[in-house]
């Protein structure tokens, strides 16, 4: 599905390299989780995989379904599949939550040369989804993530998600902010878009979002390169131990 | 005083040839004492302060800069799907073909040409006397000149509620056409009116409302400037507002090389309330200027100034804004925002708000802003599949919603709403 090769990166503004020679490689229907600690490029990157200005690929490559996403804009890596969970959603005032969603779902399907969807069929389609993850007409209608609380904000990014049913879908520390409850609610929702032709990369510091979002693969990031890949005791052990062990280990 | 006597002979050269109209005794003495006040005054000119961020040397001129009349095929009129009464003008002169019948219950409506000759003591009243208040504190010679030599416009008197609005629609023929035009619209108490205003209306085109709205009385007011991006235009909407009465004024100009809108309320009933809003959409060579002046003289009054621009291409926006609060006009609740959107960096928005307050229990706020588009919230919109061009246009549709959400009746905004939109999306092109 997705698969990163010997990615470099660095800020188009300055001269810092953050990422120095990522490699991942992750199947159809797998989800990966990568843990690293703070400054480690875990969040850089998931927006250099979504298309962000003000990073330079100066080495690697990305393919999703082996079509190369570098060259492309943002809303053709989203049309092309990809998805992006963002760590800190977008206040947008004035533009309200359904039409945000609707012009998305139809550029997306206009894009990919498909019929748009009916407001009609649109209606039925996000009360079905906002109804799982208990988001109310109200914050439908209010403007998109305006007034939201954390947990209503990550619940919002989720619905996008269900609503897009993208094939690659990068969560960028959606467990941050949230209480428990909230937690487990975000983590079903994505639970529930689990599917053999659906991936997922979560990026997280912490253990206990895998808990209730169980990867297949976990890779332990640090100073812009995964240093460790394991299964789902890679995690604990960091939950344990910390990243020091893991890291005076590769050192 | 070289420089007044300068304006003096510069006013006294434009006005050379020029002659009154005739027709009507009490109309005769308006606009000769319009006349006086214009020559008292003299033409604006780039010194005066009022004009400091807008050119009037093109609306004064003798010569008519010419601006090409664009196909009206070219895009389908505004306000077309409202149930209304149209009154139609080309370059300015009343076209009765085009035009409804013009009767409605409770409302008279009456050529100006017409009425100049009869003797209708509340319009003898009301015309030029509103455009003269509004001389003080501050001269607005384009007005009085427009008193004195307009020709045609309408006489509304409205005595009940109007079942629909009243639509002025100003179609453009001729490519150099120079057109002045004076309504008087007095609506009695307790009794509304909407008038709705579209079109080009000429190459240069001078429009006067003067509107008094007495004690309970509603007029709302919405108008439309796009087409024919060459043309020029000044307007003033004066308006006087009684006890518990209501104004409310919207104003969508999305073309347009010039457009200086005027608009000059006194509040001299209590409780009364005005809402005064625009949004405009400028491309490249495009100077969009809105002048507001607003008096409180009463107490418990609520007046709002809300202005939104969007600019791209070396397109200028302007806004001067202004509260007056009297003394004694106390529990005055006014509110005042300009915000402009600016699209690339040659565009630019020049704002001058406004108060002046002599009363010491009330509540006056102003801001102004200048912007770019939010690259975050950009992102976020592509990054979810939409297209940079249409994710932007969302973002231009949001920030100038504020605006738009000021227009009451919802058919209406609708209307306005899909105009922008179709604006939009040919401006991608």
């Amino acid at each position: 599905m997705l698969e990163i090769n010997n990615l470099h990166v660095k800020l188009e503004e300055e001269d810092k390299v953050i990422l120095k020679g990522v490699s991942l490689s992750i199947g159809a229907g797998e989800v990966h989780a990568i843990m690293g600690p703070n400054g480690s490029g875990k969040s850089t990157t998931s927006y250099v995989l979504s298309g962000r200005d003000g990073y330079e690929v100066t080495e690697g490559t990305v393919t999703l379904n082996g079509e190369d996403i570098l060259e492309m804009e943002p809303e053709e890596r989203a049309a092309a599949g990809l998805f992006l969970a963002f760590q800190y959603p977008v206040e947008i005032p004035g533009v309200g939550n359904m039409t945000f969603l609707r012009t998305a779902v139809n550029a997306q399907r206009k894009a990919r040369g498909e019929e748009e969807m009916s407001a009609a069929d649109f209606l039925k389609f996000i009360r079905a989804k906002a109804k799982t993850l208990k988001i109310d007409a109200d914050m439908l209608k209010r403007p998109v993530n305006v007034g939201f609380s954390g947990g209503e904000k990550k619940r919002n990014e989720i619905l996008q998600m269900a609503m897009l049913e993208p094939k690659m879908c990068i969560l960028d520390e959606t467990d941050s902010g949230l209480d428990v409850d909230a937690m487990k609610l975000v983590a079903e929702g994505v639970n529930a878009l689990r599917d053999e032709g659906r991936s997922f990369l979560v990026i997280t510091h912490y253990q206990r979002l895998l808990d209730h979002i169980k990867p297949d693969v976990v890779h332990i990031m640090a100073d812009g390169r995964i240093v460790k890949t394991g299964g789902p005791e890679l995690a604990l052990e960091v939950e344990h131990n910390g990243y020091a062990d893991i890291l005076a280990e590769v050192a | 005083m070289a420089l007044r006597q300068t304006k003096e002979d510069a006013t006294t050269a434009r006005l050379e040839g020029c002659s009154l109209p005739e027709g009507g005794s009490w109309a005769t003495a308006a606009r000769k004492s319009a006349l006086a006040r214009l020559q008292d005054m003299g033409l604006p000119t780039r010194r005066d302060e009022y004009w400091k961020f807008t050119r009037p040397d093109t609306l004064t001129s003798s010569e008519v800069p010419r601006a090409a009349v664009f196909d009206p095929k070219d895009e389908p009129p505004v306000f077309d799907a409202i149930d209304r009464l149209k009154i139609v003008f080309v370059d300015g002169v009343f076209d009765p073909e085009a035009s409804d019948d013009l009767a409605m219950a409770g409302v008279k409506i009456e050529r100006l040409e017409h009425a100049a000759e009869s003797d209708i003591h509340w319009a003898k009243e009301l015309y030029g006397k509103l455009e003269t208040n509004g001389q003080t504190p501050v001269q607005r010679p384009l007005a009085a000149m427009n008193t004195a030599f307009a020709t045609d416009g309408l006489i509304i008197h409205v005595t009940k509620k109007a079942a629909r609005p009243i639509s002025l629609i100003y179609n453009h023929g001729s490519d150099d056409s120079d057109v002045l035009l004076h309504h008087v619209i007095k609506v009695e108490p307790g009794a509304e009116l909407t008038v709705l205003e579209n079109g080009p209306a000429a190459a240069r085109f001078n429009k006067v409302m003067e509107v008094e709205v007495c004690d309970g009385a509603a007029f709302h007011h919405v108008r439309a400037q796009g087409r024919d991006h060459e043309r020029r235009a000044v307007t003033h909407l004066f308006g006087r507002l009684g006890a518990e009465s209501t104004f409310k004024s919207f104003t969508l100009t999305a073309n347009g090389v010039l457009t200086r809108n005027e608009v000059v309320l006194e509040m001299i009933g209590d409780d009364s309330v005005a809402h005064v809003a625009g949004a405009a959409l400028g491309d490249g060579d495009f100077h969009h200027d809105d002048t507001i002046f607003i008096t409180h003289d009463a107490v418990n009054c609520e007046s709002r100034q809300v202005f939104k621009k969007v600019l791209r291409n070396g397109a200028t926006g302007v806004f001067q804004g202004k509260i007056l609060v009297k003394a004694g006009a106390q529990k005055t609740d006014g509110y005042q925002i300009s915000q402009a959107l600016l699209l690339d960096g040659d565009s630019q928005f020049l704002a001058k708000p406004e108060l002046e307050i002599y009363a010491d229990d009330v509540a006056c706020s102003h801001g102004s802003t200048t912007g770019a588009i939010d690259e975050e919230a950009l992102f976020y919109l592509k990054s979810r599949g939409v297209p940079e061009t249409e994710a932007q246009d969302l973002l231009v549709k949001a920030f100038l919603a504020e605006a738009i959400d000021e227009i009451e009746n919802e058919e209406i905004s609708e209307d306005l709403t899909a105009r922008l939109e179709g604006w939009l999306v040919r401006r991608r092109g």
